[in-house]
C-alpha cells in the first residue's frame, strides 16, 4: 500500500454526507471521477471543491459514463461517475446498460431530490432506482446517513468483484447536506451474505475437463473478456502452448491472446474468420473461458458446435447452460481455473492433424478485400494502416458499426486490455468518449479512436473535453457518409432499400475539430492517409482525421441472423 | 411445468420489486407470490409459483434469483414433501333459500363464515391450491360476487421421503 493510501485509511470520516462521499472515494483509492454537476449534487460538488479529487467534466453525462467505461476497461479499476438527479441520471442510462452487458466495474453516484419530497414528482425527480434496477448489478438509495459509508464500501466491492458490473448509489440532497455524527463508528467488515462469488474451481470438475481435453482430437478454446478481466492472458498463453490447443476470441475477448500467435484463429461469430467459425463447427471439445455464448457469437444455437463436448469456465454461474448445453460447468475466476488446469500436468492431446487443417483453412480462406486505387481508400486498408503504424501496440477504441467489425478483424493486438468496444449493447456514441477515459487511464499509451461518421456525431460534444485536457487521442473517422452497418443489412436483406441510412449532409469534420482548437485533416487517398496518419500518430496533441472511405464496402464474412456458423456468406478462397 | 420456489431475502425496500422485475425481464410467468417476515429479524421469505417451460429454464431462473445481492437462499421445493397453504376469501350469493344447501357443501372443506348479509356470505377457506380450486368450483354455480387469494406459502416438511429429485444449482 502506498503512503497516501495508508494516510487515507487512517482518516476518520467526518463532515457532511457529501464530505463522507469524497473521503470514502479517497479511501477506495479513486484517482479520478467523471461527472457533471447539477442541483441535487451541489453539496457533493462543494465538498469536491473543499477536498479535491481529479474530476473530469464531460460535456454530457453519457460522455462521462462512456469515458468511465473506457477508463475501467483498460485500467481494470472501477470507474466512478457522478451526475445530478432527474435528467442527469437518465442521461447515464445508456452507459449503465452498456457497462452491465459488458461487465465493466462502475460505481455511479446520482443526486436525488430530498427524502422529504421523494415520490411527489418534485423538480428533477426521476426514479433512477426503478429505472436502473434491471440494468445494474445492484443499486442503493441512501436513506440514512449512518448507512452511507457502508453503502459506498459495498458498492465498490460489488462493482469490482465476481463478475464486475455497474452499481448505482442514489443520494438524496438532504443526505449530502446532513452532518455525519457517528464518527466513532468502527470500520465494519463487508457483510453480504447474498453475495459470495465463487472464484476457485471445483476440483472434480477440473478433473473432468482434463480428461475431456486429453482425449480430444479437435479441442478448441474460446476466450472471452473474462480472461481479460481476470488478467489471465499469461496463463492462457502458457496453457495453449503447452497443450497445443487453438484459440478463438469473442469480440470482447480480443487481445487475450496475441493477434499474431500461431494458435490464434481470429475472432469467431457473425463477422468471425472462416477458420474460427469452422473450428467451432468441427471441434470435439470446446472450452469456453469467460465468454457468455452471446448470439452474435453463436449464430443459430441449433447448429452451434454440434460435435463438441462443452466445458464452460465462468465466474457467473447463471451464464453456464444459459444458451449452450454444457457438459462440464466450472464456476471460477478465469485465472484461478487456468492455474488449476496448468497444475494438473495432464496428457497432451494429439492435435497435429487438427492444427494442420486449421492452418490450411487460414491460408486458403483468409480475411480479404480487394483494394482498388481508383475506388479510393477501403476501410479495411485504413485499419491495416493504423495497425502497421502503431505496430499493434495501440489502445484502440471503436464505436459501433462496420468500422468496429473491421477494426476487430484487422487490428491485431499484441497486448491484452488495449481493446475498448461496446459489444453487448452495441452503443453508438461509445467510442470517442471511451477513448478519453482510456487515455486518462494510460497517459503514455497511443490511443486511437476508430469511429463511424454517424456514431461520432452522437457524442462529439466531448471534443470540448479533449480541447480542455489536450489529451493526445487520435480520432479516425472511417467516413463512408452513411450508417454503414444499417446500409449493409438493407443491401443484403432488404433489396437495397436504403431507408434512412444514407445521411444526406454531414458537418465539415476538419472545421469542426478546428472550432475546438484541435488539428483536423481530411484524407481521400492511401498516399494522403499514409502521410497524415504517420504524422498524427507521432504527435502529442489530439488530432481528428476525416478518413474518406468507399461507401458501399461490406463486412465479410458474415453469418446472417438465424443461420448457423457453417453458413457464412462472403467467404472467398485465395 | 409448475414449480414452487421459495427465497429468503434481506428485507430491504425494493427487494420485492427486484425479484419480480427480474422474473419479468427474463420472461418468467408468475402464477402467485406471497411475501412475509420470517423468524429472523430483517429477513423475509417469498414463495412463488411459476410456470416454466423446461428444466433448463428453471435452472436459469434459480441462478438468476441466486445472483441477486439481496437474495440469500433459493429453493425449488416442488419435488419435496411440503406443507403448502393458501387462503381465499370468497363472497357467495346465498339467498335464504339455498343457504343450508351451501353450508352442507362447504362443510367438508372446513371453510368458515367470516361475514354475512341478507344475500351474501363470505367464506374463508385455507389449504393447498387444489383444495381451494375445488371449493371455488363447488360454489361457483351459486354465484361468486368477489374472490381474493393470498398466494401460496410453503414449507419443506421436517421428514423427507428417502429420495427427492433435486435440480442442480451450480
Ligand atoms: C445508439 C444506437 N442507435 C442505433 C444503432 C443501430 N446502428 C448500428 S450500426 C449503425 C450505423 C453506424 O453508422 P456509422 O457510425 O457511420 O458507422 P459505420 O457502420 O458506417 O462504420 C446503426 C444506426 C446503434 N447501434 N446504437
Amino acid at each position: 500500500m502506498n503512503a497516501s493510501l495508508t494516510e487515507a485509511t487512517d482518516l476518520k470520516l467526518k463532515g457532511s454526507g457529501a464530505d463522507i462521499l469524497i473521503q470514502s472515494l479517497k479511501q477506495q483509492g479513486v484517482e479520478m471521477v467523471f461527472g457533471y454537476p447539477g442541483g441535487a449534487v451541489l453539496p457533493i460538488y462543494d465538498a469536491l471543491h473543499r477536498n479535491p479529487i481529479k474530476h473530469i467534466l464531460a460535456r454530457h453525462e453519457q460522455g462521462a459514463i462512456h469515458a468511465a467505461e473506457g477508463y475501467a476497461r483498460v485500467s481494470g479499476k472501477t470507474g466512478v461517475v457522478i451526475a445530478t438527479s432527474g435528467p442527469g441520471a437518465t442521461n447515464l442510462v445508456t452507459g449503465i446498460a452498456d457497462a452491465m452487458l459488458d461487465s465493466l466495474p462502475l460505481v455511479i453516484f446520482t443526486g436525488q431530490v430530498a427524502t422529504t419530497v421523494i415520490g411527489t414528482d418534485a423538480f428533477q425527480e426521476a426514479d433512477i432506482l426503478g429505472i436502473t434496477q434491471p440494468i445494474t448489478k445492484h443499486n442503493y438509495q441512501v436513506k440514512n446517513i449512518e448507512d452511507f459509508p457502508r453503502i459506498i464500501k459495498e458498492a465498490f466491492h460489488i462493482a469490482s468483484t465476481g463478475r464486475p458490473g455497474p452499481v448505482v448509489v442514489d443520494i438524496p440532497k438532504d443526505i449530502s447536506n446532513e452532518l455525519f455524527l457517528n464518527n466513532s463508528m468502527e470500520d465494519e467488515e463487508i457483510n453480504l451474505p447474498g453475495y459470495q462469488p465463487t472464484t476457485k474451481p471445483n476440483y472434480l470438475q477440473i478433473q473432468k475437463a482434463v480428461k475431456a481435453l486429453s482425449n480430444a482430437k479437435k479441442p478448441l478454446i474460446l476466450a472471452g473478456a473474462g480472461v481479460l478481466t481476470a488478467k489471465a492472458s499469461t496463463e492462457l498463453k502458457e496453457f495453449v502452448e503447452r497443450y497445443q490447443i487453438p484459440v478463438t476470441n469473442t469480440l470482447l475477448g480480443l487481445g487475450s491472446i496475441a493477434g499474431n500467435h500461431n494458435l490464434f484463429l481470429g475472432m469467431a461469430g457473425m463477422h468471425g474468420t472462416y477458420t474460427a467459425n469452422t473450428a467451432i463447427c468441427e471441434c470435439d471439445v470446446l472450452m469456453n473461458i469467460g465468454a457468455r455464448f452471446d448470439d452474435r457469437l453463436t449464430g443459430n444455437l441449433a447448429h452451434f458446435a454440434p460435435n463438441a463436448k462443452v466445458i464452460h469456465i465462468d465466474i457467473d454461474p447463471a451464464e453456464i447452460g444459459k444458451n449452450v448445453p454444457t457438459a462440464i460447468p466450472i464456476v471460477a475466476d478465469a485465472k484461478e481455473a487456468l492455474l488449476e488446469l496448468l497444475k494438473q500436468n495432464f496428457e497432451k492431446p494429439d492435435t497435429v492433424e487438427w492444427l494442420k487443417t486449421l492452418s490450411e483453412n487460414s491460408m486458403n480462406f483468409p480475411l480479404q478485400y480487394k483494394a482498388d486505387k481508383l475506388r479510393g481508400i477501403l476501410p479495411q486498408q485504413a485499419i491495416e494502416l493504423i495497425h502497421r503504424l502503431t505496430k499493434g501496440d495501440a489502445v484502440v477504441t471503436t464505436d459501433v458499426g462496420q468500422h468496429q467489425m473491421w477494426a476487430a478483424q484487422y487490428y491485431s493486438f499484441n497486448h491484452p486490455n488495449n481493446w475498448v468496444t461496446s459489444g453487448g449493447l452495441g452503443t453508438m456514441g461509445f467510442g470517442f468518449p471511451a477513448a478519453i477515459g482510456a487515455q486518462l487511464a494510460k497517459p503514455d499509451a497511443k490511443v486511437i479512436s476508430i469511429v463511424g461518421d454517424a456514431g461520432f456525431q452522437m457524442t462529439m460534444q466531448e471534443l470540448s473535453l479533449l480541447q480542455e485536457l489536450r489529451l493526445p487521442v487520435k480520432i479516425v473517422i472511417i467516413n463512408n457518409r452513411c450508417l454503414g452497418m444499417v446500409r449493409q443489412w438493407q443491401e443484403t436483406f432488404y433489396e437495397e432499400r436504403y431507408s434512412q441510412s444514407l445521411i444526406p449532409v454531414q458537418p465539415d469534420f476538419v472545421k469542426l475539430a478546428e472550432a475546438y482548437d484541435i488539428q483536423g485533416y481530411k484524407v481521400e487517398t492511401m498516399e494522403e492517409a499514409e502521410e497524415v496518419f504517420a504524422k498524427a500518430f507521432n504527435s502529442n496533441e489530439p488530432v481528428l482525421i476525416d478518413c474518406r472511405v468507399t461507401q458501399l464496402e461490406n463486412v465479410y464474412p458474415m453469418v446472417s441472423p438465424g443461420t448457423g456458423l457453417h453458413e457464412m456468406i462472403g467467404v472467398k478462397g485465395v | 411445468m409448475k414449480r414452487i420456489i421459495t427465497t429468503t431475502v434481506i428485507n430491504q425496500s425494493g427487494v420485492l420489486n427486484r425479484v419480480t422485475g427480474l422474473l419479468m425481464k427474463r420472461q418468467f410467468n408468475i402464477e402467485s407470490i406471497s411475501v412475509g417476515h420470517t423468524e429472523q429479524p430483517g429477513m423475509s421469505k417469498m414463495t412463488f409459483v411459476v410456470n416454466v417451460e423446461d428444466k433448463e429454464k428453471l435452472e436459469q431462473l434459480l441462478k438468476q434469483l441466486q445472483k441477486q445481492i439481496d437474495v440469500i437462499k433459493v429453493n425449488d421445493i416442488t419435488d419435496k414433501a411440503v406443507v403448502m397453504r393458501e387462503l381465499a376469501l370468497i363472497k357467495v350469493v346465498t339467498p335464504p333459500s339455498v343457504r343450508n344447501e351451501i353450508y352442507s357443501i362447504v362443510e367438508p372443506f372446513r371453510a368458515t363464515v367470516v361475514d354475512m348479509s341478507k344475500n351474501v356470505t363470505t367464506f374463508q377457506v385455507t389449504g393447498d391450491p387444489e383444495k381451494i380450486e375445488a371449493f371455488i368450483d363447488l360454489v361457483k354455480p351459486y354465484g361468486i360476487k368477489e374472490l381474493t387469494r393470498t398466494g401460496v406459502s410453503a414449507f419443506v416438511r421436517e421428514t423427507q421421503k428417502p429420495y427427492t429429485a433435486q435440480l442442480s444449482i451450480l
